[in-house]
């Protein structure tokens, strides 16, 4: 076919049963997010604006908040560093290393990490470096790359598993029950959590007002990670910072639910200074390294409100282009909606080689919808496109997705086609006469679209807003 | 040379954003569950949405020693402040209760009896730290953890948790025992950390 896009390759090419996982994995529990925070809160949308102005507030004011994140940290004993690239951020993490005389260490997921490829590096430089996290530690074993946020392996089944640990030494017979898959990581993994000499994790918030990093599992694997080891070594995306620690609250309550459908994660660490002086376990030095790798790009773009994302996951569960697609499909760190806008500005010199992915999205709005910090992806989506066109990027597929691309391009085109896509709900959309469309529809189930009830909500609610004298 | 050419393009690139954000000013209650704060009594509201996570609420040492006979968990760590109060009923009904942990025999501790520092009555959650916690490890290693705490700790709310994290470098809030879903989404406990996390009020 001609003018194929890559990420439309990739769903055409993904077997069934990385299909069926990534569809199970990625449905599965997304009634149970809605609940936990519609059961819990009246108006779950305030909770999002607010979160949203928090974050928009602090990027724009990043310069400062930052350089207090800094001071606090620093005031607390913590050594702060600086990196520009994911290169310097390598060299960094090694240079403390060596300065510690590490040879052996754990470390919990952290997207930052993925981004710059520490694992391999590490091993090359002679680091013995372990994913702790369950997902982690498999794709490790597997030299495979994590296709969700939340869940890195939702691309894999239990047999998957089984085998990997019986090839790669983990457990001496096959067995997919996944119950002795997680005791048999659980063994395995004490024995290097107890080895290692420092422990590598991210942060999903750094608290300005006292330098305080909030980081959350599940599993405990960051927390054990830290206990048994002198060295702490915390690799940040500048964006992470927030105001103050009074702030948490209202992020902690949407990250949870929005990611796994629970109130809090199981651990939530408040990590700003090494071990007290009485405390016999845990790092005796703590290292920061703020990394910006793309992110002032981001925030110089007319795409920053990417930035404000707390990776949890939602938009790519609902996204019906990234279920059929799986998130390998994205080529990126980042895969789903997230990654469709940050991927090709975060690593700017692959825009050309990425610009496809603003385009694999059929702007149903459902990313929106469930974002906890209320991200606009469609429309941020719609503005890379436009950039592409601008910068004449030459990229397959511009054929096939042309018809979406002129409604994109017209508000009140795309306004009149989302509230018909109600309609279309009814209609047999695949026999429409589009070739491209059907060419499209070919190889996806549409979700039932909502036909821009967000978009309907957003302006009463502006309205009211104005009615009653405030800036919506 | 990072610091300086990274605040440099945080300053340019901010200078572009033409109406910035003011700092919401917002009352806390907004993330308050009211469904989930509902009782009047604080043990009776964390005793309920500890249960919902899966956690143990325990008011007597007779009970923990029951559990304890009864899931085989019978040789564990104590911190030494709380042996006179608890260790040594276990110990004198014959169990092994050490009071120093040894790092080198982690897999011994079958149990670890730590201090908690506090309690968040909202969303079930044990508050552990630095200050309080004889041994890190003993509350982590063990497949069975109890966190010892008072009915004076717990707090309402989330919000009010942060309000009171003082000075402590390292707090950590555990809601529920260790978990994961990541083969295929099922649930399993007991990880890294605990299988099994108990709350015990003295
Ligand atoms: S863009 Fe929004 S929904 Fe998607 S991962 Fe980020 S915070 Fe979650």
């Amino acid at each position: 076919m001609i003018g194929i896009q890559p990420i439309d390759q990739y769903a055409r090419d993904i077997s069934d049963e990385k299909q069926a996982s990534v569809i199970d994995g990625s449905s599965k529990g997304t009634e149970k997010r809605y609940h936990s925070l519609h059961q819990d809160y009246p108006d779950p949308d305030a909770i999002r604006k607010l979160a949203a102005s928090i974050k928009d507030h602090t990027l724009h004011h990043l310069g400062e908040y930052l350089a207090k994140a800094e001071e606090s940290l620093t005031a607390r004993g913590v050594n702060v560093h600086y990196a520009s690239t994911d290169e310097d951020a390598r060299q960094t993490i090694l240079a403390i290393l060596r300065q510690h005389g590490v040879t052996q260490l754990t470390k919990s997921k952290s997207m930052a990490a993925e981004e710059i490829h520490l694992n391999p590096f590490l091993i090359e430089n002679g680091v013995e470096c372990l994913e702790s996290d369950l997902g982690e530690f498999i794709i490790q074993l597997d030299g495979d790359e994590p296709s969700h946020i939340v869940k890195p392996i939702i691309h894999k089944n239990r047999r998957d598993i089984a085998k990997t640990f019986v090839r790669e030494g983990v457990a001496a017979d096959y067995n997919d029950d996944p119950e002795t898959i997680t005791r048999r990581a659980r063994v395995f993994l004490r024995e290097k959590y107890m080895q290692a000499q420092a422990g590598i994790t991210g942060a999903n918030f750094v608290c300005a007002d006292t330098g305080r990093l909030a980081l959350i599992t599940n599993e405990g694997n960051s927390r054990f990670g830290m206990a048994p080891v002198q060295v702490h070594i915390a690799l940040v995306g500048i964006e992470k910072v927030i105001p103050q620690e009074k702030d948490l609250a209202v992020f902690l309550n949407l990250l949870g639910r929005s990611a796994t459908g629970q109130q809090l994660t199981v651990y939530t660490e408040f990590i700003n200074g090494p071990r007290s002086a009485n405390q016999p376990d845990g790092p005796e030095h703590m290292h920061v390294v703020f990394m910006d790798n793309g992110r002032t790009d981001v925030l110089a773009s007319n795409c920053r409100e990417i930035l404000r994302c707390i990776r949890c996951g939602a938009c790519q569960n609902v996204c019906p282009v990234y279920r059929q697609a799986s998130g390998h499909a994205y080529r990126s760190t980042y895969g789903g909606p997230v990654g469709a806008v940050l991927s090709p500005i975060l690593f700017g010199s692959r825009f050309p080689e990425l610009a496809d992915l603003p385009k694999a999205s059929s702007l149903c709005g459902a990313c929106n919808e469930v974002c906890p910090v209320d991200i606009p992806i469609p429309d941020l989506l719609l503005r890379l496109r436009d950039k592409a066109k601008k910068e004449s990027v030459p990229s397959a597929g511009a054929i096939p997705m042309s018809p979406f691309a002129t409604l994109a391009t017209s508000p009140s085109l795309w306004r009149t086609a989302m509230t018909m896509s109600k309609a279309m709900n009814h209609l047999p959309i695949q026999v429409a006469p589009i070739k491209p469309l059907q060419d499209w529809l070919g190889q996806r189930t549409l979700p039932d679209s909502k036909g821009g009830d967000f978009r309907k909500w957003m302006k009463t609610h502006q309205a009211d807003a104005a009615r009653a004298g405030k800036a919506p | 040379m990072s610091r300086a050419a990274i605040f440099a393009k945080i300053e340019s690139a901010t200078a572009m954003v033409k109406a910035k954000a003011a700092y919401p000013e917002y009352d806390l209650s907004i993330v308050h569950s009211q469904p989930r704060l509902q009782g009047a009594d604080l043990w009776e509201i964390f005793t309920r949405n500890f249960s919902a996570v899966n956690g143990r609420a325990m008011t007597s040492v007779a009970e923990l020693l029951d559990f304890l006979k009864q899931s085989s968990q019978l040789h564990g760590y104590c911190d030494p402040l709380l042996y006179d109060d608890i260790g040594a009923q276990l110990a004198a009904a014959g169990l092994v209760v050490e009071t120093e942990y040894h790092r080198d025999r982690y897999d011994d501790y079958q149990f670890g009896i730590t201090r908690a520092s506090g309690a968040i009555a909202e969303s079930g959650t044990v508050i552990i730290d630095d200050d309080r916690t004889s041994h890190r490890l003993a509350a982590l290693s063990p497949w069975v953890h109890i966190a010892v705490l008072s009915r004076g700790e717990i707090h309402r709310s989330i919000p009010d948790a942060i309000a009171a994290f003082g000075e402590s470098p390292n707090i950590i809030w555990c809601t529920g025992p260790s978990k994961t879903a990541d083969v295929e989404g099922i649930l399993i406990e007991g990880v890294h950390g605990p299988g099994e996390q108990i709350a015990l009020v003295i």
